[in-house]
């Protein structure tokens, strides 16, 4: 144990911020998952995978000359397609089926993703640079990659978007419906197929977002999608489903909770952290509903 | 329905010929002396493993354009099987056990990477089969007491060795403080325990030892301790994305330290994809093709580089030279052992004592190579932002002077 990050000021400072800033993209990623989850109880494995793609948009647009931060208005309206085309071919075959069937069909599609991007964009790692600065904080003991800011401030910017959407269109409140009752939804005249095509491109839009985001500010290749998917698969765990406020305070501190192990226990447990601390949500979850269920009893 | 059977049966018969004859045709088949590798064509490790196998068919061509191997006053040439391990440990022990039992390949050249390497070599070690690898550099390879196992590269714990020693020799002669970060696998960890020694030998203390996941793509927390402790050394070895991670986060977070060194900048394209932010950087490498080391095929590094450049349109990696080289050692073990017989080849490759535009080469009885140190280059940019390797260290090749201490960011 290293505890360097409590002993100086500075450092506590700078772990939380930079745990803040990483746990909002991961919020955005999760609020992807938690819609779809919600709306047409799938869990995508594949969420990562979506992210790379992404990122490997902004990546290619990066290579040709564009701005890689045009990956954020780029990738998502290429992977909105994306998603619909998996909808298409894949997902709505699994649909009403039970979560056990969904889990496979996405966990293969992640397969044949990772497959594909690496025989596609080659297996090096890549990054795309913004050649934004650094921010210095407190007489420059604390540093902030203006890259991290640009990422966090885009992501708030697509969740509040999103919210309103949800809330002021047609088709935000179809997807509400649905959500609420497919069966109910679906008597009174919405067309849950159209519903559920449009729930899984905007989920794969998210990813497209956030992946454009991470090739600015960390390092993308093709194997890397699944911490995303745990991340996301976690944050909405302990969200629970349509609770926006939740899924950001919880990606928040899931960012700083993993920026803590990362100087607690050193940068080799940073993922295994996480994982810990799935299963013991996941447990404790299980606790509490053992006990509300004997006093239903 | 009878006739079904018959034809069937027959089919049978016929494969079962066929799959014998193969066993029996193979190894050297007429003028042909039929070489195995298994290779990542496919997966993680797919870029390297193309660089492994255009540094192998660079040399077949030029050695059977060049008269071939003579054994037993005959000329030979050489031909390659390949198959794609997909950059899976199991699959590349299965596709040996296959290239040998099946296709009764009786020499072997190495995958890429040290973990496929080492699941190779138990194969190759049970059939008795000579195997000139190119690729896998883990210590753990050469402390297994393998008969067969022949490696023309120099081991891991020597990458970064010559950094710290050059660190200190900057320093007067005293110690240094070293922050460390590496990966976790076989390869980053013996670049690890090799710096270890160099600090215990050298009198310098490390001050930061931290480990990197597999997944990683952030390393801010070591870069903020790193600013806190001021090290003199800052050595970072976490295959290609840790090379990539560590020279985007350094120049974000503005961080200082006098020396840089890490492994994997040339497959990392490392001033390709930084430009300017990856100057300075003292990297480790197996070959430069600024070295001037000789022989008769390739001529030189300069004139390999060319040629290779003309053929594949890239400049080569060190990857690709050393798998050349490995078919350079093979001619040369056939020729003196003047037999095909697999323990006679083993011993002349044991034996093996020559000069390739690789360098030196002769194998320790672990089977690495001695004769051949690593080299540093740092990564030097001119005022128009287009950056070149130069070898820095060790001083008889180099082609620059080494730039110490890096500059602070401020004065950039």
């Amino acid at each position: 144990m290293d505890f360097m990050v409590f002993q100086y000021p500075m450092i506590t400072i700078q772990a939380c911020l930079d745990g803040v800033l990483l746990g909002v993209l991961f919020a955005l990623i999760a609020y992807g998952m938690a819609l779809q989850w919600g709306v047409m109880n799938i869990i995508n494995i594949a969420q990562g995978d979506l992210v790379i793609l992404g990122g490997y948009i902004a990546y290619f647009m990066y290579l040709y000359g564009i701005h890689p931060a045009w990956g954020v208005i780029a990738s998502p309206i290429i992977m909105y397609f994306v998603g619909v085309g998996i909808y298409k071919l894949v997902i709505n075959k699994v649909v009403d089926r039970d979560l056990f069937i969904s889990i496979l069909a996405t966990f293969g599609i992640s397969i044949l993703f990772m497959q594909l991007m690496n025989f596609a964009f080659g297996a090096d790692v890549v990054l795309a640079n913004s050649g934004y600065g650094t921010t210095f904080l407190f007489d420059s003991n604390v540093v902030l990659p203006n890259s991290k800011i640009f990422s966090a401030f885009v992501s708030i910017v697509f969740a509040i978007c999103l919210v309103i959407y949800m809330k002021k269109s047609k088709l935000g409140r179809a997807i509400r419906a649905t959500a609420q009752n497919a069966r109910a939804a679906k008597i009174l005249g919405v067309d849950t197929e159209k519903v559920y095509a449009a729930t899984f491109g905007i989920n794969a839009a998210l990813c497209g977002v956030a992946g454009a985001l991470i090739s600015i500010t960390f390092t993308i290749h093709p194997y890397m999608g699944l911490p995303y998917t745990i991340r996301s698969f976690m944050i909405v765990i302990v969200a629970g489903l349509g609770n926006l406020p939740g899924v950001a305070m919880s990606g928040m501190g899931l960012g700083v909770f993993e920026e803590f192990a990362d100087y607690l226990l050193g940068t080799e447990f940073r993922i295994g952290a996480v994982f810990l601390l799935l299963v013991l949500i996941l447990v404790y979850r299980r606790f509490k509903l053992s006990r509300k269920r004997e006093y239903l009893k | 329905m009878k006739i079904n059977k018959i034809i069937l049966s027959f089919i049978s018969a016929v494969a079962i010929l066929l799959s014998t004859s193969v066993v029996s045709f193979a190894k050297v088949v007429g003028d042909k002396i039929v070489l195995g590798a298994a290779i990542s064509l496919t997966g993680k490790y797919s870029s390297n493993g193309v660089h492994t196998q255009n540094g192998y068919n660079m040399a077949v061509d030029r050695i059977n354009s060049m008269g071939g191997v003579k054994v037993g006053g005959k000329t030979y040439k050489f031909e390659i099987i390949y198959y794609d391990d997909e950059s899976n440990p199991k699959r590349a022990a299965q596709l040996a056990e296959r290239l040998i039992s099946q296709d009764g390949v009786e020499f072997m050249l190495g995958p890429y990477s040290s973990g496929l390497t080492k699941a190779i070599a138990p194969v190759t070690e049970k059939y008795g089969v000579p195997m000139v690898e190119a690729n896998g550099a883990s210590r753990s390879l050469f402390t297994k007491g393998y008969k067969y196992l022949f490696a023309v590269l120099a081991p891991a714990n020597l990458y970064l060795d010559v950094a710290i020693r050059t660190a200190v020799e900057l320093n007067g002669g005293k110690g240094v403080r070293i922050a460390q970060a590496f990966e976790q696998d076989a390869f980053s960890q013996d670049v690890r325990l090799g710096i270890l020694d160099a600090a215990k030998e050298t009198g310098s203390e490390i001050i930061i030892d931290d480990k990197l996941p597999k997944e990683l793509n952030d390393m801010a927390a070591t870069l903020v301790k790193v600013k806190q402790m001021k090290p003199d050394v800052l050595v970072v070895s976490g295959h290609t994305k840790g090379a990539l991670t560590a020279i985007r986060q350094i120049a974000e977070m503005k961080v200082d330290v006098p020396m840089l060194a890490m492994t994997h900048c040339d497959a990392a394209k490392l001033s390709k994809q930084h430009g300017k932010n990856s100057q300075y950087a003292l990297c480790a490498s197996q070959w430069h093709k600024t070295l001037t080391y000789k022989d008769n095929f390739f001529k030189d590094g300069m004139t390999y580089a060319a040629d290779f450049q003309k053929e594949f349109g890239y400049d080569p990696p060190y990857q690709s030279a050393e798998s050349s080289a490995a078919l350079l050692v093979f001619k040369d073990a056939f020729e003196r052992a003047n037999s095909f017989d697999q323990k006679k080849v083993r011993d002349a490759l044991a034996a093996t004592n020559m000069q390739t535009f690789y360098g030196n080469i002769k194998f320790a009885p672990g089977g690495q190579n001695v004769d051949k140190p690593m080299v540093l280059f740092q990564v030097m940019c001119d005022g128009a932002g287009k950056c070149e390797n130069k070898v820095v260290a060790p001083l008889k090749w180099a082609s620059a002077k080494l730039i110490h201490p890096i500059p602070k960011w401020s004065e950039r």
